[in-house]
């Protein structure tokens, strides 16, 4: 049932769960790792050395918020000299100055800094943290002073999809030579607080119209990428490049995984880079064999031409609207679920649904 | 950071990798990649040849000139390719003059 695994092209290292924010829509699962449980510097060391052997070309630092952790910049350096391109995926809230030198010093390439709003409050309170905001635009300026790639990360939704403009806007201020605008994505706290988070189908459409237009007119100076939200697509996305045939994502504890929420699909056996070597769990490991390929697919899935492009779109995703991880994504307008999906993201953009859970210790929400 | 305003017309044009991205061979899978931020591109190999003039000492002109050569072609079939690869490629962010 298996097909051969091609080496996968990254690493996502997950080196925390740990975070001062506490984002509405995070992606980490709902039961974080305690610090405890964290692979220790030599551990990881061995991860990106074993990464490195299998064929990953690029290592994305990400957690929680990696820079949590005071052993980065040695994670860096050791990655760099195993040849991987190092990216930091960070809030940014706490970095300053030095730890940014030494960390381009240690041969970081890249820092990715995510922006709840161009609007102070809005971001602060999707963010989770009073003086996030006024934070990250230093550190996003210190970035580039340091030499760095800077990608801006502008998470949208229904509170601030009107102001995607301002966003990229932002982007170019800060000498970006990147933006991601990216819809959220309902998995993990996300998925929790979707009701409170979904925009509406005329929001999607502007928000659309204002990148395009920004493609076109900032075409050569600043790259847009674009994530939509996958409720109102038609089509669904290939879900990290297809299950098991690009990306290795390793948690705080240690557990290689297909994808961020593959901990969510019931009856799922992880291996641990503890326990097993990293070749052997991507190519024969049970999480990473189970979604591999289109053995596994059903119909309408099997009889599509789409097959090997969107590999049936996102297992967490078919798990989490239609109760079974191995169906066809209910996104694809082929899925006999496809309407009821459509008919739900209907219901809760329209819904005055403005209540959030936050992710930590309860806490009443700022602001 | 920014490439101003994208790889024009002209042959005058110095083009390069932009900073932080990496032409490099990949040993592995025998091929040539292009390592960006969060970004890989597989290039074939007329974009690998093209990508490897890229140093920013070579003109557009002389790049034009060196391939014509190397492959026995068509000068201005081969100037309209790299324009069109090198503007393509401008757009994603990888090459900047
Ligand atoms: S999404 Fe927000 S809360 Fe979650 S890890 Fe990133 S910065 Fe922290
Ligand atoms: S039927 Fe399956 S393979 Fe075809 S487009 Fe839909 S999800 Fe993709």
């Amino acid at each position: 049932m298996s097909t051969i695994a091609p080496p996968p092209l990254a690493l996502q290292a997950e080196i925390t769960h740990r975070c001062p924010m506490r984002c509405v829509y995070c992606s980490n699962p709902l039961a974080l790792e305690p610090r405890s449980r964290e692979l220790d510097t030599a551990e990881w060391c061995r991860v990106l050395d074993q990464a490195a052997t299998l064929g990953c070309l690029q290592v994305h630092f990400s957690g929680g918020e990696p820079t949590a952790r005071s052993d980065l910049a040695q994670l860096v350096a050791h990655a760099s000299a195993a040849g991987l391109y190092t990216n930091l995926i960070t809030s940014g809230v706490m970095l300053d100055e030095a730890t940014l030198a030494t960390l381009a010093t240690a041969g970081l390439e890249h820092a990715q800094i995510s922006f709840q709003d161009v609007e102070v409050t809005t971001g602060d309170r999707i963010g989770g943290l009073k003086g996030a905001h006024a934070r990250k635009l230093g550190v996003a300026r210190m970035v580039v002073e340091a030499g760095l790639a800077l990608t801006v990360n502008a998470v949208v939704h229904r509170h601030n999809a009107d102001r995607v403009a301002e966003m990229i806007e932002l982007a170019v201020a800060l000498r970006a030579s990147r933006i991601e605008v990216a819809h959220v994505q309902y998995y993990g706290w996300g998925l929790k607080n979707r009701a409170s988070l979904m925009p509406t189908r005329a929001q999607l459409e502007h928000a659309s119209a204002v990148v395009e237009a920004a493609r076109e007119r900032l075409r050569g100076r600043l790259v847009i990428d674009y994530v939509i939200p996958d409720y109102w697509a038609r089509l669904p996305k290939a879900c990290m490049g297809g299950w098991g045939q690009r990306f290795i994502l390793i948690d705080p504890a240690g557990r290689a995984l297909p994808c961020h929420a593959a901990t969510t699909i019931p009856g799922m056996i992880f291996d641990n880079v503890r326990d097993r070597p990293l070749d052997e769990i991507w190519a024969r490991g049970a999480a990473f064999e189970r979604f591999r390929g289109t053995a596994w697919m059903p119909e309408p899935c099997t009889s599509c031409e789409r097959q090997e492009i969107d590999w049936g779109g996102c297992r967490c995703q078919a798990l989490a609207l239609t109760g079974d991880a191995a169906a066809t994504d209910p996104v694809c307008w082929k899925s006999p679920q496809h309407r009821a999906v459509r008919a739900l993201a209907q219901a809760e953009a329209m819904a005055p649904g403005d209540r959030f859970v936050y992710r930590g210790a309860p806490q009443k929400a700022p602001v | 950071m920014n490439a101003g305003s994208g790889i024009g017309p002209s042959g005058a044009a110095r083009p390069r990798l932009a900073p932080h991205v990496r032409l490099s061979f990949d040993a592995r899978r025998a091929r040539w990649v292009v390592i960006a931020p969060e970004r890989l591109l597989l290039p074939d190999e007329t974009a690998v040849e093209v990508l490897r003039r890229c140093n920013g000492d070579a003109s557009l002109d002389d790049i034009t000139a060196d391939l014509a050569r190397a492959f026995d072609a068509d000068r201005d079939e081969i100037a309209r390719d790299v324009g069109a690869l090198l503007r393509d490629l401008g757009d994603k962010g990888i090459i900047v003059a």
